[in-house]
């Protein structure tokens, strides 16, 4: 394939990982911004919505779109749900220390993975898509010294990799107006600055941070959901989605939204494009490096205030 | 985890019994027997453990599920036909979750806690790799299942042995001389970038340059990838076939976005049936196969001209026509591959009796036992198809299937001679102490 | 006795049962004693730089790399002996924790565990890509006749448990010597207040840097010693989990004690040992375990033994 189209491409594939990337990163910058806590769990939410979505949209029969927006209406309360439940049961008791819980969501992720395998199964289970076509894509050349309009082989996506993307950006969308428009988010904000001054003015912090955890939670499901048609549910595919998202997070600025979206685009789409150049393995190794070069030169990442 | 499984021997003790009653009657029949010959029989009564290193968790879960039915069921019939040396086999089962560390541990755990007679069944080559030297350490016999090319390679140990299932260096090179004649000369590879992808890219470029084709493109796909449209425009626009594995559970992604990056104008494809262990052939986005061709370890499918060795080995396992759980037909078995448990412990089976194996003092002579065997003929025992055993590099060779997917069907349409297969010797372990 | 005196004496008879335990243990678990020091030496390297110094990197499974690589390579390339092979180890660790500390310092706090994290995914990334000599994932066996070290053969049990005995001794009193140090005072003074430690006019960089080169040299240690111990080299042991590991080791022996590296290792050890003999789901007991440990002893076990029984406990 020529450059033009092969770098078209590579974008679009970035384009949807960066968006399910962006949604799993909020909910984990959500925990970590508000609660001040490492939830290696995380991944395992994200597993748990995609698990979950399989199981949902096996009950009904008909038309994959009915199960598929059965998947999407209940998953993600169910796993926020559970995530709630985790909250109060065993964080709120170690008082959201930051080591303890690391060993203590090291040790959810291992209740929440054995629980699959022994219910759900070792195998990757496909979700149908609610609709997909493939889309052939336009490319132009210059013949004659004018441009014309062709169709490269192979550059193409598909009705619902849009579909997600386009999705992805209306939930964070929604996220945003949540933070900076209601009442729930402006506790959530001031929680994050300052927990001893919210205690102070009566917030409920604990309901505040039980909420916090059951969103997170329950945004890594919305993506998995939403990723599932393109990838299978696995019940170890919570890996990934983890390191990426904390990279994301990290990478952003801590609590800067619109950090967390460019930090997503640019890990999403950084890897396709420099693959355009290099072997894949070793376009991962630099993409890798590149980023982690973008936190020693910028420690407070893209779009973070310099604390003093 | 430790399962301990002790399937009724038959004839069973009551039934001995009985016949003893009838025959001499009733308890002076016992206690006629001499001393030693009491003893004998207390001592061969203790039933043959098998350590049995299964990967129930960790990424290598999907297989060792089959791994594990297969094996049992290969234990269930041994022991109705009178176990080994008329002892009954025990199959003690640990998880190695996958794990190259845990996997050695598991090894000593069979040496030295659970007193095995040998150890059997890793499938991930990793695993094998990381467990062999203690293996070899401990001096038990450690059968794997696993068809990497490390055995034949020299890299093991004289206690490590592949009698059941082929390598990846014979599978591979015997593909090269149809998809040369049949599907294109000019291919591009699509390959995990890891040691079981190096494999297939050394040994199938060689082997297809040897029929006068070329491989254009190699494009290893990095391991832990998740989405693979973007590495496809690599794919030069001249290419007459594309070869296919990927491995893990990403597997059905990596196929779909084939399709969906071709769409009508796809390559003639070959692929290895790994890129869709497990995976049901009718999953949504998988139509473009239709006309693509498969190898295949054992068919999935059961043929029109099936073997009644292999209806055999299905009905026993539990295993339908589609190849899927008799119980649940969404439950796809890893068919290319587990037929090798089942074939390795049939191969344990004759080793010991050949051996006269009676207890771990005799674990070199089922070395040496296995490694004198050659031909194996196709039976109930190698539902497979025929194998020929090589002593000197552990190693055995078989038959190779190719398949076309018609109608939503893997149907066959080649069968590899053993002679395609064969490679020369890289290694002699008979040379190696016991 | 005075409390330094006391404290030698403890971890010198840790040091004794442990190698008294060799003539009494039976076969399995004189061999998983044996694997539990040498891994209990990566946790006390790994415990160095989050225990005493305070930063907590994620990143360790590139040193743990670094030695067994360093080392394996040496040796299955180059047909180096035992020796050469393993000092190649510590320097490999030695270099590239100097490398990474030099520039994943720039940052701290969580921006330190991103970036060490990052670097040791490239590690891992980068023994792939070179399969040609690594082999991949599926790694290399070191054969036995390779793991001769001066006509001691390594791999027999006796003499394998000695070695990792002597890993985990030096690593032990090296770090129980640090502590008492002006070196190891300071550390523990960044740790507990930075800039108390810069006003105080220290070099808070240049002590960081020494920490995480000890504590990456210590863990290439461990990593060499491994491979050349268990005769086998692989990218799974440069994987994310195994930087985990350690931490996870660490936080339930108790993070900044002496004994606590390895007490937790042998815990998680037979934790899933044992589990594994119960039931198949024995990551769910292990998972409910961690979680009854961070609920009813928060500080690790050697650090509730110490709030509760025995104050002066290093």
């Amino acid at each position: 394939m020529e450059f033009g189209p092969y770098l078209m491409l590579a974008t679009l594939e970035g384009a949807v990982t960066a968006a399910v990337l962006a949604l799993t990163a909020v909910g984990l910058s959500l925990v970590f911004g508000v609660m001040r806590v490492v939830n290696v769990a995380h991944g395992e939410f994200f597993m748990l919505g995609a698990v979950l979505a399989w199981w949902a949209a096996g009950l009904v029969g008909g038309h994959p779109a009915l199960g598929f927006g059965l998947a999407i209406l209940v998953v993600p309360i169910l796993v926020g749900l559970i995530a709630v439940a985790a909250d109060v049961t065993i964080l709120k008791r170690i008082d959201y220390d930051p080591e303890r819980t690391i060993v203590a969501t090291i040790g959810i992720l291992y209740i929440i993975q054995q629980l699959t395998l022994m219910t759900y199964g070792p195998e990757a289970r496909p979700v149908e898509a609610p609709f997909n076509t493939r889309l052939a894509l336009p490319w132009f050349e210059f013949a004659d010294g004018r441009p014309q309009i062709y169709w490269p082989w192979g550059l193409s996506t598909t009705s619902y990799k849009l579909g997600v993307i386009g999705a992805a950006a209306a939930v964070l969308v929604g996220v945003w107006a949540l933070m900076t428009h209601t009442r729930i988010g402006l506790l959530m904000r001031a929680t994050q600055l300052d927990r001893e001054m919210a205690l102070a003015f009566g917030i409920p912090v604990e309901r505040v941070y039980a909420l916090v955890f059951g969103l997170g939670a329950g945004l890594a499901a919305l993506a998995a959901v939403l990723i599932v048609p393109i990838q299978q549910a696995h019940y170890l595919m919570g890996g990934d989605p983890l390191l990426l998202s904390f990279i994301v997070v990290i990478i952003g600025g801590l609590g800067s939204l619109p950090g967390t979206v460019v930090a997503a685009i640019l890990i999403g789409v950084s890897d396709g494009i420099i693959s355009v150049f290099f072997s894949p393995t070793l376009a991962k190794i630099l993409a890798t490096l590149l980023v982690a070069l973008v936190l020693v030169f910028r420690p407070q990442g893209l779009f973070g205030a310099r604390r003093a | 985890m430790t399962k301990t499984k002790k399937p009724p021997l038959q004839p069973t003790r009551r039934d001995a019994l009985k016949t003893l009653a009838l025959g001499a009657g009733g308890a002076a029949a016992a206690t006629s027997l001499p001393l030693w010959a009491r003893y004998a029989s207390a001592q061969s009564s203790e039933p043959i453990r098998v350590g049995f290193q299964v990967h129930r968790t960790g990424i290598g879960a999907a297989y060792g599920r089959w791994y594990d039915r297969t094996t049992m069921a290969a234990a269930k019939l041994i022991n109705e036909n009178g176990g080994i040396n008329g002892r009954p086999v025990e199959i003690v089962a640990e998880d190695d979750g996958t794990d190259p560390k845990r996997g050695a541990e598991v090894v000593e755990k069979f040496a030295t806690q659970h007193n095995c007679d040998i150890g059997f069944g890793t499938l991930f080559s990793h695993v094998v790799i990381g467990s062999a030297p203690r293996a070899g350490e401990l001096k038990l016999p450690y059968f794997v299942v696993s068809e990497g090319h490390h055995v034949a390679s020299g890299m093991l140990n004289r206690y490590t042995l592949q009698p059941g299932i082929t390598d990846v260096k014979s599978q591979v090179q015997a593909m090269a001389p149809f998809v040369a004649s049949n599907l294109g000369k000019k291919v591009t590879m699509i390959f995990p970038d890891f040691a079981f992808g190096h494999d297939h890219r050394d040994y199938f470029t060689a082997a297809i340059e040897a029929q006068g084709g070329e491989v254009l493109e190699h494009i290893a796909i990095p391991p832990t990838e998740t989405s693979f449209t973007k590495y496809f425009p690599k794919i030069p626009r001249d290419t007459e076939v594309i070869y296919h594995v990927m491995v893990g559970p990403a597997v059905l992604t990596f196929v779909k976005e084939l399709g969906e990056f071709f769409g009508p104008q796809r390559p003639e494809m070959f692929g290895f049936i790994d890129s869709l262990e497990a995976v049901d052939i009718g999953s949504p986005g998988l139509e473009f196969l239709e006309g693509t061709y498969f190898w295949e370890g054992n068919p999935r499918y059961a043929q029109a001209d099936q073997s009644p060795y292999d209806a055999f080995f299905r009905e026993r396992v539990g295993v339908d026509a589609n190849g899927a759980s008799v119980s649940d037909p969404k439950d796809v078995s890893t068919y290319a591959h587990m037929f090798g448990c089942w074939e390795t412990l049939h191969v344990v089976k004759a080793g010991m009796e050949a051996a006269g194996y009676q207890g771990p003092s005799d674990r070199a002579k089922l070395i040496e036992a296995v490694e004198a065997m050659t031909d194996m003929a196709h039976s109930n025992a190698h539902p497979q198809g025929a194998k020929v055993f090589n002593g000197k590099t552990h190693q055995v060779f078989g038959h190779q299937y190719i398949t076309k997917v018609t109608d939503g069907k893997l149907l066959l349409v080649h069968t590899t001679s053993i002679e395609d297969t064969l490679y020369p010797d890289e290694v002699d372990y008979t040379t190696q102490p016991l | 006795m005075s409390n330094t005196k006391k404290t030698l004496v403890l971890h010198l008879g840790l040091l004794v049962v442990l190698f008294a335990l060799q003539f009494v243990l039976p076969a399995y678990h004189h061999g998983n004693l044996a694997r539990i020091m040498v891994l209990a030496a990566y946790a006390v390297g790994y415990n160095i730089l989050f225990g005493y110094t305070g930063l907590l990197s994620l990143g360790h499974a590139l040193f743990f790399a670094a030695g067994m690589y360093g080392m394996g390579l040496m040796i299955n390339q180059f047909g180096a002996a035992p020796f050469p092979a393993l000092i190649a180890g510590l320097l490999a660790g030695a270099l590239v924790s100097l490398a990474l500390g030099f520039l994943a310092l720039r940052t701290e706090g969580v921006a330190f565990m991103i970036v060490t994290l990052m670097f040791a995914q490239a590690g891992y990334l980068t023994v792939l890509y070179f399969g040609t000599y690594t082999r991949g994932d599926e790694g290399f066996v070191i054969q036995q006749a390779e793991r001769v070290l001066w006509c001691i053969d390594l791999s027999d049990p006796t003499n394998r448990y000695f070695a990792a005995f002597l890993i985990f001794g030096v690593s032990l009193l090296l770090t129980l010597r640090l502590v008492q140090t002006p070196f190891g005072r300071v550390l523990i003074a960044i740790r507990e207040n930075e800039e108390r430690a810069r006003m105080l006019g220290y070099d808070v960089f240049a002590h960081k840097l020494a920490a995480v080169v000890l504590s990456g040299t210590i863990s290439a240690m461990a990593g060499a010693g491994y491979g050349l111990l268990f005769g086998y080299v692989g990218a799974s042991f440069a994987s994310v989990q195994y930087s985990i590991f350690p931490l996870l080791w660490v936080l339930l022996g108790g993070a900044g004690t002496v004994l606590g590296p390895f007490v937790g290792t042998l815990f998680m050890f037979y934790l899933i040992d044992l589990s594994s003999g119960l039931t198949s789901a024995y990551m769910l007991i292990a998972g409910v375990v961690l979680v009854l440990l961070t609920l009813f002893a928060p500080q690790g076990l050697v650090g509730e033994l110490r709030n509760r029984l025995w104050k002066e406990l290093p």
